[in-house]
């Protein structure tokens, strides 16, 4: 699920060498838009398409009015400007829909499989094998577009390096707001997983902190690494709340991920999967 | 007319060195802190003391403490309200078990333990940068929360999660109102900045700088990485820490640990953006900017109401106001990425021309 939410972040610094922050917000967003449209009676898909639209629109014009005149700024500027853009669309969002909790319903129920309880012992939920496999096929997707397509191969060139890109002629321009309109669908699909899970509430937004330490076990730029970590935090921070948590007074859960990740930097700095850094200092 | 430096001639070094060369400045700045200590403590009505000016000086003690760090040093922290949470927290320690310390050498204890918690979470720093050493401060965010909440000692075991502070006494005259209280805040805010405008004009300040902005460089010249790095991380936690002291004894009073989030660490990093980065005018400048804005967004919506008879719920006003906040960030970050500093100096520099345009 934490994988999900990391995809997003992965995407845009990959193509951009921007770190997103606002991935949260946007995922946020994207379930309450949808959420709001079906409680208002739109049928399922197209409430869905809607939201999509909605989205491809969002990250296309954040591309153009946020940080097409910031090119070439220090990363952190970038970064500060995302963290502004997530003030921005938190606060947008709960304008215009109200920042009451939705809940949300996908059709599948968040009951044990009973099949799979009484044949193995195992206790798990629909929702997360549905969510389980919805990641899978949206990596798989992400994956042959990468590798397949004019575009995907486009993006990937300006991933490694935008002058050469734009000297073989790649129009940067589009390439970053494809990768925008992309990463707002990513973060739809995120936001409707989490949304059937916890209800679409404000709280949402705090997932993307927990993507932080995601992208750290993986690596800034690997989608699989995106994966990985996702299911290394967390199961991790699961087993550390019920087997740790109790020795230290529990609640260790909002900072465990974070311990992880520190403790990792440590010995990789570069992540699971991402590309080696040479440090000279 | 007014801003010209012609006929101002230096002949000894140490005219050289001032902190404000022109005589403009020094004047201005003189008058600036007569008035905040003279004047103000007598004009100013209690809703003006303790709801704009202290929250105004405390909140830039801790945007210098960050400045300090992310725009001296170049490290991006966003564990800042930690910092300050150590600081009050620990304030508070202090005074209720060691009351023979009296309250300035509290503040200073506190200070100490924030800028010791610093270079814990800074050690990190030696080995990553840029969003994984942001990553590493907002572990630092969210365990010390954590740690404050969960361990009874911190908070003397109150069974309410909220401390009260004790009432601030030095050599028996106690400060208990909202004026004397800013006199304080005053005092202990203006000798810090003085302190950290000549810490930053100092060898430990330019070795900051040079680890700022190319640390291979700073490294082959011979600036010690580790321990530059270390000691931006305990002097930023320093002030801090100390600005948490003031928060929850010259401001809030009565805290919990819940009043240092995450988007306090933000509001104060949003402080050095707007007010500039790497200034230490620009710290004052952001907080006021920061603490104003809300002020002028409900003046203004006032205003409106009464206007239209339209009266906008609260919700929708919180709302409004995080969208103009986001949306006036991602606004300077393109117009002025040096900030509101920026923007002054600028016009100094047509000050010094003006009136006549040669």
């Amino acid at each position: 699920m934490y994988s999900l939410v990391a995809l997003g972040f992965v995407l845009i610094y990959k193509a951009s060498g921007v770190f997103n922050f606002a991935q949260g917000a946007m995922v946020f967003f994207a379930a309450l838009t949808f959420v709001s449209l079906v409680e208002r009676g739109v049928n399922f898909w197209l409430a869905l398409v809607i939201t999509v639209a909605v989205m491809v629109v969002l990250g296309i014009s954040i591309e153009k009015v946020v940080l097409r005149p910031l090119v070439n700024q220090p990363p952190i500027t970038l970064f500060m400007a995302t963290i502004g853009l997530t003030f921005v669309l938190e606060g947008l969002s709960q304008l215009i829909w109200g920042s009451q909790p939705h809940l949300l319903e996908l059709g599948i129920q968040d009951v044990p499989m009973e099949w799979l309880a009484q044949s193995t012992g195992m206790v798990i939920s629909q929702t997360d094998v549905f969510a389980a496999g919805i990641a899978g096929i949206l990596v798989a997707a992400l994956a042959l577009f990468f590798q397949y397509t004019r575009i995907g191969r486009a993006l990937r060139a300006v991933a490694d390096d935008h002058q050469a890109a734009l000297a073989v002629g790649i129009p940067l321009k589009h390439i970053w707001a494809i990768v925008w309109a992309v990463a707002g669908i990513v973060a739809l699909v995120a936001g409707l997983m989490w949304g059937a899970r916890n209800g679409v509430q404000y709280a949402l937004t705090f997932i993307a902190l927990k993507a932080l330490p995601v992208l750290i076990l993986g690596g800034f730029e690997s989608i699989p690494g995106a994966i990985v970590g996702g299911l290394i935090i967390g199961a991790s921070e699961k087993l550390a709340e019920v087997y740790i948590g109790p020795m230290v007074g529990g609640g260790i859960e909002s900072w465990f991920a974070y311990v992880i990740a520190l403790l990792f930097l440590l010995v990789r700095p570069q992540g699971l999967f991402g590309e080696k850094i040479i440090d000279r200092v | 007319m007014l801003y010209r430096e012609a006929g101002q001639f230096k002949s000894t070094y140490a005219e050289d060195q001032q902190i404000f060369p022109i005589r403009q400045d020094r004047v201005a700045v003189f008058l600036l802190l007569a008035v905040a200590f003279l004047v103000v403590p007598y004009v100013a009505n209690q809703y003006w003391l303790s709801a704009i000016l202290i929250p105004f000086l405390i909140f830039s003690l801790a945007a210098l403490g960050l400045n300090i760090l992310t725009g001296y040093a170049g490290q991006l922290s966003l564990g800042t309200a930690a910092f300050m949470a150590v600081g009050g927290f620990m304030t508070y320690n202090f005074v209720l078990r060691m009351a023979w310390l009296g309250i300035i050498p509290s503040f200073i204890l506190a200070g100490i333990c924030a800028a010791a918690v610093g270079i814990v979470f800074g050690l990190p720093s030696l080995r990553i940068k840029g969003f994984y050493l942001a990553v590493a401060t907002l572990a630092c965010q969210f365990f010390v929360l954590w740690a404050i909440q969960r361990i009874g000692w911190f908070m003397n075991y109150s069974p309410s999660g909220v401390i009260t502070a004790q009432t601030i006494e030095i050599l028996g005259y106690a400060f208990d109102t909202p004026a004397k209280k800013y006199l304080l805040t005053l005092a202990i805010v203006a000798l810090l900045a003085l302190l950290a405008k000549n810490l930053m004009r100092s060898e430990t300040g330019r070795a900051f700088m040079a680890v700022r902005d190319m640390d291979v460089a700073a490294s082959v010249i011979g600036i010690p990485m580790m321990k530059t790095k270390l000691l931006a991380f305990a002097i930023s936690s320093f002030y801090c820490g100390i600005a948490g002291a003031l928060y929850v004894f010259c401001y809030l009073g009565t805290v919990e640990p819940e009043a240092f989030t995450l988007d306090l660490s933000f509001r104060i990093l949003f402080m050095i953006i707007i007010g500039g980065v790497g200034s230490i005018l620009g710290s004052f400048l952001g907080a006021a900017f920061i603490i104003l804005l809300p002020i002028l967004l409900s003046v203004l919506t006032g205003a409106f109401t009464q206007a239209t008879g339209i009266e906008p719920s609260h919700a929708v006003l919180s709302n409004l106001e995080v969208i103009i906040f986001g949306g006036l960030i991602i606004f300077f970050l393109i117009v002025e990425p040096h900030g509101l500093a920026r923007l002054w100096q600028i016009a100094k520099e047509k000050l010094r021309l003006w009136p006549f345009p040669h």
